[in-house]
């Protein structure tokens, strides 16, 4: 069982390679658009491919479920995943995480650097609110966030950040006109390299759509988060990054 | 509306009557509170009805840009009226976009008038600002008679679906096949972001973040397009927005003006979700509430946020006490019960035992204690796993429980909640769920009677004791309901009345603080 590598869909029967898909044609239901099924049915390697049902939705759109066996297979042994470095949490584990191993609730002070008013990034993040269907961080009970908003100075994060004693520096960069998004992420990195000893320093995430997250060593920061992260994803991370560091704890007892 | 019967809850009628005296206690500082203050978008509102729009090239709108001239002149204290007539009658015009354009050259300065001069130019404003109105009242008329000619939808409840892409021309062809398809009501769903700025977008957009700007032309272009399907489909569909956010003043004038139908418009929601400064979003709300009561707009209140956020089961009656206070608010701002959209949602897990029969509970509660509001019932999202066949059970049994309790607004559920913004054919299955369910089920509310001493009857009175006790827990405050706020009563959020965004844009009225709108709005409540 372990050990085979091919392996087809599994209706009723092993090997029988039967699938079940739908999908709507931008054609009106007739003779014609249940044939267009078919062949694109066929196309995605479904043969024999059976139309169970079609519905016409308004006059120029159908509605298609289709079943049949599909003639792909599935090697196991050539699957390649990229590995998430850190394991998605709930918000439930999340707090549960902070509140055994850091014993204090994890601060994070959030804020769009520089003449970037585009708070939709921060406030998807960390707005109670969230961000499609899923709750900001404000929603995790052992999460103390501190959202300053907009056109925060440098000067002035880092200032909050020690009057909070932040564990973690969120910052969104939406503006990239002459490369804005770069230039101020690597002036807050630098002062805070500045303003605290390394084993203090709070980690550093920035986020924004025109980012890429190899790019976190270049810019001087932990981590980066792109287009479409979630609250979920930087919980997780938080939890991960602030629980592994030493440096947490350093200051736990520190204080 | 023909009478029917609705079902009902045999609730003691003394208790009810304690739950709203406590509800009016509790409402009633924060009313005379938004009485005393006022704000830049609540000014910028009045600017808005004298009939001052459009924007600067670089998107600063006008009202923006004379407002903020006005302040750093004479203050926020005063209200923009006075200074602003004033202004223009010393310079013998009427022209509100030339004084703008002078304001923010340096070439007019801005004095508060006094004697002669305040009366003239409270006269003048009253004037131009009464016009605004009576523009919101011939949209009401005009509702009145489209909705009399083409006709309320034909079944209850009413059909709600959502487009949100972002770009209004997409919007648009959407909308109107929703409304083909079935949709009695449209909701535009705003770009996430919104909320939080300070200024109303100028024009038709079509860049948005999950969703589309609200601005005065999105709001034309939409209501015009679902007028000529409306005549198509021989039915009035209703076109819903949101007034929420720093902005809500504005927002909600901007939908009395373009005949909007429905507004989200709920008390708390700005404080609690979106961290907006409690006094601003209390002042902001009773305008903007004093404005949907006079344009006959129905609000849609926002309990659902707090069980999406918090343990449908356990805050059960957190949402009875909003729907309590929003009432309150509501009818002090002279909304009338029609107009009173209370909402709630079906969000607790599925995995709990009976939790079909407390969902009931829950929904006949509300539905007894609101005999004569249409109630807006929303559908699972906290619970929608992506498993779409699951997701399309429970929302059968949501549609199942709307009609039971004789629910009036039907948000319809998507199967693909979770997974994807709905597709075509997502919003045709998602009908088909409550077509099915509405038709099968047909008046079946009438024989919902449950057992007096039965679960659904213990449960819903259970929730209406706890809700008692929250009530009292608010009052025990010193300052009642704003502590609160403050101290986290709500759920998780602690929301103190010194922070939060938009303070800034806070001001305490001035003796002679001067704003027709206002006034007008009042003579309305109080009548």
């Amino acid at each position: 069982m372990s050990d085979k590598t091919i392996v087809r869909p599994y209706g009723d029967m092993t090997g029988d390679g039967m699938v079940q898909v739908s999908f709507t044609l931008p054609l009106p239901h007739d003779k014609r658009a249940e044939g267009a099924a078919v062949q694109l049915a066929n196309k995605m390697g479904i043969d024999p491919a059976l139309v169970a049902h079609a519905r016409a939705m308004g006059a120029n759109y159908t509605f298609f479920v289709v079943y049949g066996r599909v003639n792909h297979l599935v090697d196991v042994a050539r699957v390649d995943v990229v590995e998430r470095d850190f394991p998605l949490l709930t918000s439930k584990e999340v707090n549960l995480a902070i509140k055994k191993k850091l014993l204090r609730r994890l601060v994070v002070v959030g804020a769009c650097i520089g003449t970037d008013a585009h708070t939709v990034g921060i406030d998807a993040i960390l707005n109670i609110k969230g961000f499609a269907g899923e709750k900001g961080l404000e929603y995790y009970r052992e999460l103390k966030v501190v959202n300053l908003g907009a056109q925060v100075s440098v000067p002035q994060l880092v200032a909050r950040a020690k009057l909070e004693r932040a564990d973690a520096i969120l910052v969104s960069q939406v503006v990239t006109q002459r490369d804005a998004h770069i230039l101020n992420t690597k002036e807050m990195s630098a002062a805070f390299k500045e303003a605290y000893p390394a084993a203090e320093r709070p980690l550093l995430i920035v986020g924004g759509p025109r980012f890429e997250e190899r790019q976190a060593a270049d810019l001087g920061v932990d981590r980066v988060f792109t287009r479409g992260s979630t609250p979920a994803e930087v919980a997780s991370y938080l939890v991960h990054a602030c629980t592994r560091e030493k440096s947490a704890a350093t200051r736990k007892a520190n204080t | 509306m023909t009478k029917r019967l609705r079902p009902r809850l045999d609730l003691d009628p003394q208790t009810v009557k304690r739950a709203r005296a406590l509800a009016r206690e509790a409402g009633r500082p924060i009313v005379k509170l938004a009485r005393q203050h006022t704000t830049v978008s609540v000014e910028r509102a009045t600017l808005r009805l004298a009939g001052l729009a459009g924007a600067e090239p670089d998107g600063t709108p006008l009202v923006n840009r004379l407002l903020d001239a006005v302040r750093s002149d004479v203050g926020l204290e005063h209200g923009v009226c006075l200074p602003v007539w004033d202004a223009l009658s010393r310079q013998d015009t009427s022209d509100l976009q030339w004084l703008s354009s002078a304001a923010a050259a340096g070439e007019v300065r801005f004095r508060i008038p006094e004697g002669r001069d305040a009366t003239r130019a409270k006269t003048a404003a009253r004037r131009s600002v009464g016009a605004g109105l009576r523009r919101i009242d011939s949209r009401r008329r005009e509702r009145e008679r489209l909705v009399k000619r083409l006709g309320d939808p034909r079944q209850k409840p009413w059909i709600y679906l959502i487009v949100a892409t972002g770009d209004i021309y997409e919007d648009i062809p959407q909308a109107q096949a929703a409304a083909r398809e079935g949709a009695d009501i449209i909701a535009v769903i705003r770009s996430t972001g919104q909320s939080l700025l300070d200024f109303v977008p100028e024009g038709a957009t079509r860049e948005g973040f999950a969703g589309t700007y609200a601005t005065q032309e999105n709001f034309r272009l939409m209501r015009a397009a679902l007028d000529a399907t409306s005549r198509e489909l021989r039915r009035y569909v209703r076109l819903t927005n949101y007034a929420s956010g720093l902005c809500m003043p504005e927002i909600a004038t901007l939908a009395g003006l373009e005949r909007l139908d429905m507004m989200l418009n709920d008390s708390m929601y700005g404080i609690l979700f979106r961290d907006i400064n409690p006094i601003r979003t209390f002042v902001d709300q009773r305008f903007s509430r004093q404005v949907h009561a006079r344009a006959g707009i129905i609000i849609n209140t926002g309990e659902d946020n707090y069980l999406t956020t918090a343990d449908a089961v356990e805050a059960a009656h957190t949402v009875t006490v909003s729907q309590l206070l929003n009432e309150f608010f509501a009818r002090e701002a002279g909304l009338e019960n029609w107009q009173l959209g209370l909402g709630h949602a079906f969000e607790i897990d599925p995995a709990v035992p009976d939790s079909f029969r407390l969902e009931l509970a829950h929904a006949l509660l509300a539905r007894t204690l609101f005999p004569d509001a249409p109630l807006k019932w929303m559908p699972p999202t906290r619970h929608m796993t992506g498993d779409v066949f699951r997701g399309y059970l429970l929302d059968g049994f949501f549609n199942l429980a709307g009609v039971l309790t004789d629910q009036d607004i039907l948000l319809v559920g998507m199967m693909t909640e979770a997974v994807v913004t709905p597709w075509l054919s997502d919003r045709d299955l998602a009908l088909q769920n409550v077509r099915y369910v509405v038709n099968a089920a047909g008046s079946l509310a009438e024989d919902f009677v449950p057992r007096p001493d039965g679960f659904i009857a213990q449960r819903s009175k259970q929730v209406l004791t706890e809700s008692i006790d929250l009530l009292d827990q608010i009052l025990e405050h010193d300052n009642g309901l704003l502590d609160a706020i403050a101290d986290g009563t709500f759920g998780l959020m602690k929301r103190p009345a010194d922070a939060g965004r938009g303070l800034e844009g806070v001001a305490q009225k001035a003796r002679d603080y001067y704003n027709p709108a206002t006034d007008l709005l009042d003579e309305d409540s109080a009548g």
